[in-house]
C-alpha cells in the first residue's frame, strides 16, 4: 500500500525551529530547517540523527525546501548542510536566498561575538551553505529528479515566503510555510489553485483567532503618530529590521506623501539598509500597488525616510525613528528609549509582541519605574502604544486556503497544542477533512491511491466517444478493451490491435443452449410464436425472423428443431458469442420459462 | 403635396439607377478575383481584400451567391472558414433581408466536416437568426439545427450552438406547434443539461446562454438555482463568474421562495440563501469573481436586514474568546465619555469565553463579506465593495449607519481612486447617517490630503454631512480653516463648503458665535481684516446659519454688521439675504413666498416670446424693432433670473438670426445692379456667416436640445446658405464656381428632407416647404434662375416659431487656473517645452471628453489646439465637469516675454448624427473618421499668460 509519511522534527504541536520531513512514494524531503529562540542548547537545532545515525544525510534526502528567510525557518541551515553534513540540493525562492545569508550572519555575530559560543557554524560555512541553493520562481515547475518535482506558490508574510507544493507522479503535498491571506501595505495575499493535494501541511499560529480589519489598526497608527508630531514630539517605533519595519516604512511614507508632511522620518541603519536594498530589487513579490507604481517610483526609494545618525536622537523638534531591535532589550533603540522616555510629549509604539524579561514587555504591561543596569531607575514619561501588525493567516484565512486547495487530508504544524486542537475539530466539522496534528518525532502515516496512468489509443478512444457522448462526461464510463503492460508501461488499446501486435489470430468463442418446450405444433409455428414473444418482450432489441426458420435476437441465433424422440417437446437452440454473454443468458432464462398460451 | 411625394419619387430612381450600375460589377470582381486565386491562400487574400470594402444592400445577395458557390467547391478549411464569417457579416447589412440565404447556410452546414467551419457558420446563422427576429419559423429551425450539433465533440462548436440557443430559443414554450411539425423544444432544459459538460468553457457557454435567455425576457424556472449553486465550486474561474451572475438572476427572480439549509431541518428566504452564498464568493481565489461577486451584492435590496448586516461582522475572537472590533471599542470609549484618552495595551483583550462548538468558519454565509471585499488585494475588488457598500446603504438607513465605520477607513486606503470612490459614497448616503465625534475626526484628517481632487470630494461631502454636536461643527471649522492655511487654492471650495455647514446646523453654530467672532460682553475687541479669506469663512458659516436663526444677529457686533453689507455685495452666492434689525431686504427676489407662487419673469418670458408671433404681419420695419427689443428684453431677463438664462439666451439667439436675415434682406442693394454693388455686399455676406455661427452655438452649445428645435435650428441655417448662394450669385462673375454651388446647395435640401422627414409637416409655409415645392423645377434650371427662386423665396417664408425644450442649460466654461494675473513670465527654452496647468469649470457639457479642446493662440497669430485624455475631467456633480489638464506650450526664440492666449473650444461634427453602416465595423475603421471635428466653438473666456522662450545657451 504506498503512503504518504510526515515526521515533525520542529514545529510539531510548537512554534519555532520549523523541520518537517515527508516520504513521498519513495521520496524524501525535508520542509524548511530553522532554529528555535527559546534555547540556547542542543535543543535549539532539530535532531537531524533522526534522519540518520551515521550514514551521509545526502544519501536518505533527496532535497532541502526553505519556504521564507524567518530564523525559525532557515536557522539551523549552514549546521545542518556543512557541520552534519548534507550536499543536495537547497531550494527557495530568489529574495529568501538573497536576504537569507544576511540574517544568518548576523545570527552568527550574536551568537559567536556577543554570547561567545564555541563550535558554532562561521561565516565561510553560511558562504559554503548558500552554495548548494537552488533558487526558483513563483509557479515554476521545478524537477529534482525524474519523478520528484516542486512548485511555489505566493504566501504573503515576508518578502519572498513562498508554498511549496512537492509532487510525485499523481501523489502530492502542499507545505504553507508561514503564509498570510489579507495583503498588507508591501505585499499581496497568500494564493494557491485548486491542486487537490494528498495532503496540505499548513502552520497554525493564529488557530483560534478572528481578526480585526487591518483598516483599524492602521488608521490608529498613523493617527497616533500624526498627532504626536504634530504636537512637536518624538515617535520611537522599536522594529525587527527586516518584514513589519518594510510595512510600516511603506505606511508612513505613504502618509508622509499623502499628508504633505515635512517632519523628519529616521531608519537605524547597517541591516536594514542592506535589506531595502533587497526590496527595491524584487518589486514582482510585492503588492499590486506596488507593482503597479514602481515604474514612476519605486515605492522602496523612499523619499521621506532618511538614514539615522546617532547624534540626531538629540535634535530638538519632532521626529520619528525606526530602530532595531523591536522589544527594547539592547541596541540603537534602548539608547533612543532612555533619551527620550523623560518628555511626556513623545511617545513609544511597539508594533509586535514582546517576550517576557524585555524592556518592551515592561513597559507595556503598564510599567513606570524601570531599573537600568548600574542601579539607575528610568522614569517613563513618554507616551506607550502597543500595535499588533501581525502576518500569519487567522483562522478563517486558514479554511480558507485549505478550501481553495481542496487537499485530502490537513496536517497541522507550527502553531500550539491547544489552539491546533479547535482548529483540527473544525477542518474535521466543516471541510469534513480529515485533520493531523502530530508532535515533534511522531510520525503520521497516510494510506495514498496513486491513479496509474494508463495510455489508450486514439481510435478506441473515439470509437468508444461515439457510441454516445452524453454530457455529463465526467462520470465513470465502460469501455471495452485490452489491457497491454509492457516496460512498466500501460496502454489500452482495441482488441484487433492487441492480436495483430501480438501476433496471435482470433478465437471465436460461442455459447449453445438447448430449451426443452413441451408444446405439439409445428416447427414453423412454433419459430413464430418464439418470434411474436421476443418481439413483445425485447422491445430495445432487433429481433427477427430469417427465412430459414430461425430467429435471431441482435447476434444471438435460435432454431426450433423436433427431436424424432418425443413429438410432445420440441428443442429451441441457442447459440450466441461470448460477447453477448449477458443478453444470451438472459434469453435462455426468459425461454426457460416457457413461452406464453397463444391467443386462440 | 403631390408635387413633394412625386418629386420623392424622382428621387428614389435616379437613386437606383446609380447602384444598378455597381450592383453586378461588385459580385462579378469578387468572382473573377476568386477564379483568378491558384492556391487558398491567395483566395484568402481576395477576401480580406474583399472584406475591406462595404458592399451596398442591392448587392448583397449576388455577391453571397458567388461566396457560395465558391464554398461547395472549396477545400481548404481556411478558405471556408472565412467565407463562412463573411457570409455572416453580409448578412447584418442593414436594408438585407437574410432569409434567402438561410436554406444554403444550413445546407452547407451538414455536409461540413471542420469543427472551426461549423462553428463559424453556426455563428454566421446567428447573425441571421438575430437579424430576423420576427420569423418564428426560421427561429425554430436554426434551434433544431442547434440541438442536432449540441453532441459535436469540438468545444467551439456547442459553444455557438448553446449561443444560438440562448439568442433565438422561443420564448414561450406552449407555442403552437408550428406547420412543419417542429416541436417547439424546452430550451432551458437543454441549455441547463450542458451545465456539466466535461468543458468549461462550454458549461460558461451555456450558463451565458441562460442569462440570455433571461435578458430575452424568458422567466428562468426556479429549478435551476440548485444547479448554478453547485457550479460555484466549479475549477475554472468564468464558470464560477457567468455562476455568480445567474444565481443573482435567479435571487431577483424569486426572492420570496423558500429554500432548505442543508443539513438542517431550517428554511430561509431564496434571496437570503442567494446572497450568502455569493458573499462567500467574496472571498473566491480568482479575483475576477470576487469584483463580480462584490459588484452584484450591491443590487441585492430584498435581501433581510440581519443578513445584510453579518456582512460587516466578522465576529472576532481571539485565542477563542470573544472579541470586540477596534469599530465597537471606539464607539464605546465615545459613549462613556472617554474619547481622546489614549489607548493602553489590553484594553482590546478578549471577554468571555467563545463556545467552541457554535464557532462557524466558513459556513457562516455573509459573514464579514465586506470586510474582506474592503482589504482585498486588488484595488478592483475594493472598488466594487464600496459601490455595493453605496448601494445597500442608500435602501438600507440602519444599514447606512453600520457601514460608516468601514467607509471611513476606506478613507486612507493606499490607492487614491478607491479613496475618492469611498468619499463619494459616503456623500450619496449622507442624508441617512449622522457622523459621530470621533468619525467626523477621522474624515476630517484626510483635509490634509494633498491630492486637491481628495480635498475637494470631501469639501463637497461635508456640504451635505450632519454633524450632531457643536464641537462637531468647531471640529470641521478649524479643520477646514487649517486646510486653508496650508492649500490656500482651495478658498473657493472651502467658503462654499461652510456655506452648506451653516445653513444645515443653525442651532448648533448659534451657542459658538460669540467665540467665533471673538467678541466680549464688556471690551471691544479689535475688528478682525476684512480681507483675510480665514475671517470670511468664519463669516460665511455665521451667516448662513443666521438666515433661519433670528436670534444670532443680536449677538453680532458693529463691525460684523458691516462687513455682512460688504459680503452680501461682492460674494452674494455665499452670503444670504438676512433680516437684519433696522434693515430692509436687501432683495425680496430670493424670499421664498414668491417663487413657490406663478412665476412673473416666466411670465414675462412667455409673453416676450408670444409677441413675436405677430411678426409676419408687421412690415420690415417695425419687425425689426420689434426684434431688437425683445432681444434686449430676453438678454436682460437671463442675467436677472439664472435659471432661465437658459431658455432666454436660446430664444434670443434665434431671434437675432431672424434679425439678421431681415436686415439681410433689407438691404437696399438688392436693387442694384449686380458689378455696381460688390462693396456693400459685406453687409449680407457677413449677416449670413453670422447666422450660421449662431446656428452651430444653438444646436451644440446647449444641453437639452430635442429634435423639434434641431429642425428649426436646421431650417434656419438652411436659409443662411441660401443667403450666401444668393450673394455669391451677385458678387462672382462667370458660372462655374455657381454650378459647384447650386449643386450642394440642392443635396444640403435632399439631406434636410431626407433626415427631418417625420417633422416636414410642421414647416407649413416655410421656406424649405416652398423650396421643396419647386425642388423640381430647381434640380433643372440654370443657377442664375435658381438664384432667382430662392432670393424670392426668401423674402416670402414665413417666420417659424421655435418651440423651447423643457430644460436647456447653455454650455459654458471658467477657467480657473492659469488666472492669468502674473506678472513673472514663464521661462522656458526655446525648442523645448513647458507644461501649462489649466485647471477649468465646465456646466452643462455634455460629452466632455470628445467636444472640449484647448486652443492656444500665439501672438504671431498661430494658434494650435489640444485634446486633453478622457482621464482629465472630473465629474464632481450632475451637469458640472472639471477639467484639469497640462498643455504642452513650446515656440522658438523671442526678444521678450509676451502673452499667449488661452482658451477653451467645444467642437462639434454634425454628420456624427448620421448612423454607421454595421459593415464597417467588422473591418478596419480608421478611428479620425468617427472623431473628426468640423467645426469648433469658443465658449471660456480667454485668459492670457505670459511667456518667455529663451534661446538655448551653447
Amino acid at each position: 500500500m504506498p503512503e504518504i509519511r510526515v515526521t515533525p522534527l520542529g514545529a510539531g504541536q510548537d512554534v519555532g525551529r520549523s523541520c518537517i520531513l515527508v516520504s513521498i512514494a519513495g521520496k524524501n524531503v525535508m520542509l524548511d530547517c530553522g532554529m528555535h529562540m527559546g534555547f540556547n542548547d542542543d535543543r535549539r537545532f532539530p535532531d537531524f540523527s533522526y534522519i540518520t545515525q551515521n550514514g551521509r544525510l545526502t544519501d536518505f534526502l533527496d532535497c532541502v525546501i526553505i519556504s521564507h528567510f524567518h530564523l525559525d525557518h532557515c536557522g539551523a541551515l549552514p549546521y545542518f548542510s556543512e557541520m552534519v553534513g548534507y550536499d543536495g540540493p537547497i531550494y527557495m525562492t530568489h529574495p529568501t536566498q538573497a536576504i537569507c545569508p544576511i540574517l544568518l550572519e548576523d545570527y552568527r555575530k550574536i551568537a559567536v561575538d556577543k554570547k561567545g559560543e564555541a563550535n558554532f557554524f562561521t561565516s565561510q560555512m553560511i558562504k559554503d551553505c548558500m552554495k548548494k541553493v537552488v533558487a526558483v520562481h513563483l509557479h515554476q515547475t521545478v524537477q529534482v529528479d525524474d519523478e520528484l518535482e516542486i512548485k511555489a506558490y505566493y504566501a504573503g508574510h515576508v518578502l519572498g515566503a513562498a508554498m511549496f507544493q512537492i509532487k510525485v507522479g499523481s501523489e502530492s503535498v502542499v507545505y504553507t510555510g508561514d503564509y498570510n491571506m489579507t495583503p498588507d501595505r508591501h505585499l499581496g495575499a497568500a494564493w494557491i489553485d485548486k491542486c487537490r493535494p494528498n495532503l496540505l501541511i499548513t502552520e497554525s499560529t493564529y488557530a483560534t483567532t478572528i481578526r480585526d480589519s487591518k483598516r483599524c489598526r492602521e488608521r490608529d497608527f498613523l493617527k497616533k503618530v500624526h498627532e504626536t508630531v504634530e504636537r512637536g514630539g518624538k515617535v520611537l517605533i522599536p522594529v525587527f529590521a527586516l518584514g513589519r519595519a518594510q510595512e510600516l516604512c511603506i505606511l508612513l511614507e505613504t502618509f508622509w506623501e499623502r499628508m504633505n508632511l515635512k517632519v523628519p522620518i529616521y531608519f537605524s541603519t547597517g541591516l536594514t539598509e542592506k535589506a531595502n536594498h533587497y526590496y527595491k530589487l524584487f518589486i514582482p513579490w510585492t503588492n499590486q500597488k506596488i507593482r503597479k507604481t514602481f515604474v514612476q517610483r519605486n515605492m522602496f526609494e523612499f523619499k521621506h525616510i532618511k538614514a539615522f545618525d546617532r547624534a540626531f536622537a538629540d535634535n530638538p523638534g519632532p521626529m520619528v525613528v525606526f530602530a532595531t531591535p523591536g522589544m527594547l532589550h539592547a541596541g540603537q533603540s534602548l539608547q533612543i528609549f532612555r533619551k527620550w522616555a523623560g518628555n511626556e510629549k513623545n511617545m513609544v509604539i511597539m508594533p509586535g509582541y514582546c517576550v517576557q524579561g524585555t524592556v518592551g514587555h515592561k513597559i507595556l504591561s503598564g510599567q513606570r519605574k524601570l531599573e537600568m543596569e548600574g542601579r539607575q531607575v528610568l522614569e517613563v514619561k513618554m507616551q506607550v502604544e502597543y500595535m499588533s501588525f501581525s502576518a500569519h493567516a487567522d483562522a478563517k484565512g486558514i479554511m480558507q486556503l485549505v478550501g481553495q486547495a481542496e487537499p485530502e487530508s490537513v496536517l497541522l504544524v507550527h502553531g500550539e497544542a491547544k489552539k491546533m486542537e479547535f482548529l483540527k475539530q473544525k477542518i474535521e466539522q466543516e471541510l469534513r477533512v480529515s485533520c493531523y496534528m502530530p508532535a515533534n518525532g511522531e510520525t503520521v502515516t497516510l494510506p495514498t491511491s496513486p491513479s496509474i496512468p494508463v495510455g489508450i489509443s486514439l481510435g478506441l478512444l473515439k470509437r468508444e466517444m461515439a457510441q454516445g457522448l452524453l454530457p455529463e462526461a465526467k462520470k465513470p464510463r465502460l469501455l471495452h478493451g485490452t489491457l497491454i503492460m509492457k516496460d512498466s508501461n500501460f496502454r489500452l488499446v482495441s482488441s484487433e490491435q492487441a492480436l495483430k501486435e501480438l501476433g496471435l489470430a482470433e478465437h471465436q468463442l460461442r455459447f449453445t443452449c438447448r430449451v426443452h418446450l413441451h408444446d405439439t405444433r409445428k416447427e414453423q409455428e412454433m419459430a413464430l410464436r418464439v418470434y411474436s414473444h421476443l418481439k413483445s418482450v425485447l422491445k430495445d432489441h432487433c429481433v427477427q425472423h430469417l427465412p430459414d426458420g430461425s430467429v435471431t435476437v441482435e447476434s444471438i441465433l435460435i432454431q426450433a428443431a423436433a427431436p424424432s424422440e418425443d413429438p410432445g417437446t420440441k428443442v429451441l437452440l441457442v447459440s450466441w458469442t461470448y460477447q453477448d454473454e449477458e443478453l444470451g443468458s438472459f434469453l435462455t432464462s426468459l425461454l426457460k420459462k416457457g413461452l406464453p398460451q397463444a391467443p386462440s | 403635396t403631390p408635387s413633394l411625394r412625386k418629386n420623392k419619387q424622382q428621387q428614389e430612381e435616379i437613386a437606383t439607377k446609380k447602384l444598378r450600375l455597381t450592383k453586378p460589377s461588385k459580385s462579378a470582381a469578387l468572382h473573377i478575383d476568386l477564379c483568378k486565386a491558384t492556391s487558398p491562400a491567395d483566395a484568402l487574400q481576395y477576401l480580406l481584400q474583399f472584406a475591406r470594402k462595404p458592399v451596398e444592400a442591392e448587392s448583397v445577395e449576388g455577391v453571397v451567391r458567388i461566396l457560395l458557390e465558391h464554398y461547395y467547391k472549396e477545400n481548404d478549411p481556411s478558405v471556408r472558414l472565412k467565407i463562412a464569417s463573411l457570409l455572416g457579416l453580409l448578412s447584418k447589412t442593414a436594408g438585407f433581408s437574410p432569409d434567402c440565404i438561410m436554406d444554403d447556410a444550413i445546407n452547407i452546414l451538414q455536409n461540413e466536416k471542420s469543427h472551426q467551419v461549423l462553428a463559424q457558420l453556426l455563428d454566421t446563422l446567428l447573425a441571421i437568426g438575430t437579424k430576423l427576429p420576427e420569423n418564428q419559423a426560421i427561429q425554430m429551425r436554426l434551434v433544431d439545427v442547434a440541438c442536432k450539433h449540441l453532441t459535436d465533440t469540438s468545444h467551439g462548436v456547442r459553444n455557438k450552438c448553446l449561443q444560438l440557443l440562448g439568442n433565438l430559443g422561443s420564448l414561450e414554450k406552449s407555442v403552437t406547434k408550428d406547420a412543419e411539425g417542429l416541436a417547439a423544444r424546452d430550451v432551458q432544459k437543454i441549455i441547463g443539461d450542458y451545465f456539466s459538460d466535461q468543458d468549461p468553457r462550454v458549461r460558461t457557454a451555456a450558463i451565458k446562454a441562460m442569462l440570455q435567455l433571461h435578458e430575452r425576457g424568458l422567466k428562468l424556472h426556479q429549478t435551476i438555482y440548485n444547479q448554478a449553486c453547485k457550479l460555484l465550486s466549479d475549477d475554472y474561474e468564468q464558470v464560477r463568474s457567468a455562476a455568480v451572475q445567474l444565481i443573482w438572476v435567479v435571487s431577483q427572480l424569486y426572492p420570496e421562495s423558500i429554500v432548505p439549509i442543508p443539513s438542517s431541518n431550517e428554511e430561509i428566504r431564496l434571496v437570503d440563501d442567494a446572497f450568502g452564498k455569493i458573499c462567500h464568493m467574496v472571498s473566491d481565489g480568482s479575483w475576477v469573481v470576487r469584483v463580480q461577486a462584490a459588484k452584484l451584492l450591491g443590487s441585492m435590496e430584498q435581501v433581510s436586514s440581519h443578513f445584510l448586516e453579518q456582512t460587516l461582522d466578522k465576529k472576532l475572537m481571539s485565542d477563542l474568546r470573544r472579541k470586540r472590533t477596534a469599530h465597537e471599542r471606539a464607539k464605546e470609549l465615545y459613549s462613556s465619555g472617554e474619547f481622546s484618552s489614549g489607548r493602553k495595551w489590553g484594553d482590546d483583550a478578549p471577554k468571555e469565553e467563545v463556545d467552541t462548538g457554535a464557532v462557524n468558519l466558513i459556513e457562516s454565509g455573509a459573514c464579514g463579506a465586506f470586510v474582506h471585499g474592503l482589504e482585498d488585494e486588488m484595488y478592483e475588488v475594493r472598488i466594487a465593495a464600496v459601490e455595493a457598500l453605496c448601494m445597500l446603504a442608500q435602501s438600507s438607513p440602519s444599514f447606512a449607519e453600520k457601514c460608516l465605520d468601514f467607509l471611513v477607513d476606506m478613507f486612507n486606503d493606499e490607492i487614491e481612486e478607491v479613496r475618492l470612490q469611498s468619499i463619494h459614497t459616503m456623500r450619496k448616503i449622507s442624508n441617512n447617517i449622522t457622523l459621530r465625534e470621533d468619525q467626523l475626526d477621522t474624515v476630517l484628517a484626510v483635509l490634509e490630503d494633498s491630492s486637491r481632487d481628495i480635498r475637494e470630494a470631501l469639501h463637497e461631502l461635508l456640504c451635505c454631512t450632519n454633524v450632531s454636536t457643536k464641537e462637531g461643527i468647531h471640529l470641521a471649522l478649524v479643520e477646514l480653516l487649517k486646510n486653508l492655511t496650508k492649500y490656500p487654492t482651495d478658498r473657493d471650495s472651502i467658503w462654499k463648503c461652510l456655506k452648506f455647514l451653516g445653513s444645515r446646523h443653525p442651532t448648533l453654530v448659534l451657542p459658538l458665535v460669540p467665540e467665533l467672532l471673538s467678541t466680549h460682553p464688556f471690551f471691544d475687541t479689535a475688528e478682525p481684516d476684512m480681507d483675510d479669506p480665514a475671517y470670511i469663512a468664519v463669516l460665511v458659516l455665521i451667516f448662513n446659519a443666521a438666515k433661519t436663526c433670528p436670534t444670532m444677529p443680536a449677538l453680532f457686533s458693529d463691525h460684523t454688521f458691516r462687513h455682512y453689507a460688504y459680503l452680501r455685495d461682492s460674494l452674494s452666492h455665499l452670503v444670504p439675504a438676512l433680516r437684519l434689525p433696522g434693515r430692509k431686504l436687501v432683495s425680496s427676489a430670493v424670499s421664498p413666498s414668491i417663487i413657490s407662487q406663478e412665476d412673473p419673469s416666466q411670465q414675462f418670458l412667455q409673453q416676450s416670446l408670444e409677441r413675436v408671433y405677430s411678426l409676419q404681419h408687421l412690415d420690415p420695419q417695425g419687425a425689426q424693432e420689434l426684434l431688437e427689443f425683445t432681444i434686449r428684453d430676453l438678454q436682460r431677463l437671463g442675467e436677472l433670473q439664472s435659471e432661465l438664462a437658459g431658455v432666454a439666451d436660446f430664444s434670443a439667439t434665434y431671434l437675432r438670426c431672424q434679425l439678421l436675415l431681415i436686415k439681410a434682406l433689407q438691404e437696399k442693394l438688392w436693387n442694384v445692379a449686380a458689378p455696381l454693388y460688390l462693396k456693400q455686399s459685406d453687409l449680407a455676406s457677413a449677416a449670413a456667416k453670422q447666422i450660421m455661427e449662431e446656428t452651430y452655438k444653438m444646436e451644440f452649445m446647449y444641453s437639452g436640445v430635442e429634435n423639434k428645435q434641431v429642425v428649426i435650428i436646421h431650417h434656419m441655417r438652411l436659409q443662411a446658405k441660401a443667403l450666401q448662394l444668393i450673394v455669391t450669385a451677385r458678387t462672382t462673375r462667370g458660372l462655374d464656381p455657381l454650378f459647384g454651388m447650386c449643386e450642394k446647395f440642392l443635396q444640403e435640401v435632399d439631406f434636410f428632407q431626407r433626415y427631418f422627414i417625420a417633422d416636414l409637416p410642421h414647416l407649413q409655409d416655410s421656406f424649405v416647404d416652398k423650396l421643396l415645392d419647386l425642388m423640381p423645377r430647381l434640380m433643372t434650371s440654370k443657377p442664375a434662375e435658381v438664384v432667382k427662386i430662392l432670393q424670392t423665396m426668401l423674402r416670402q417664408s414665413a417666420f417659424l416659431h421655435l418651440p423651447l425644450p423643457e430644460q436647456i442649460h447653455k454650455a459654458s466654461a471658467t477657467i480657473i487656473e492659469p488666472a492669468g494675473e502674473s506678472d513673472n513670465p514663464l521661462r522656458f527654452t526655446s525648442g523645448l517645452v513647458v507644461a501649462l496647468d489649466v485647471d477649468a469649470t465646465l456646466e452643462h457639457v455634455q460629452d466632455p471628453q470628445n467636444t472640449v479642446k484647448v486652443q492656444v493662440l500665439y501672438p504671431d497669430g498661430q494658434a494650435q489646439m489640444i485634446h486633453p485624455k478622457p482621464a482629465d475631467f472630473r465629474n464632481p456633480g450632475p451637469g458640472r465637469h472639471r477639467l484639469i489638464t497640462q498643455v504642452y506650450l513650446s515656440h522658438t526664440a523671442w526678444t521678450e516675454a509676451c502673452q499667449v492666449e488661452v482658451r477653451l473650444l467645444l467642437a462639434y461634427n454634425s454628420s456624427a448624427r448620421i448612423p454607421k453602416c454595421p459593415w464597417m465595423e467588422g473591418g478596419e475603421v480608421s478611428p479620425q473618421v468617427e472623431t473628426s471635428i468640423e467645426g469648433t466653438i469658443p465658449f471660456s473666456k480667454p485668459v492670457k499668460v505670459y511667456i518667455m522662450p529663451k534661446p538655448a545657451r551653447r
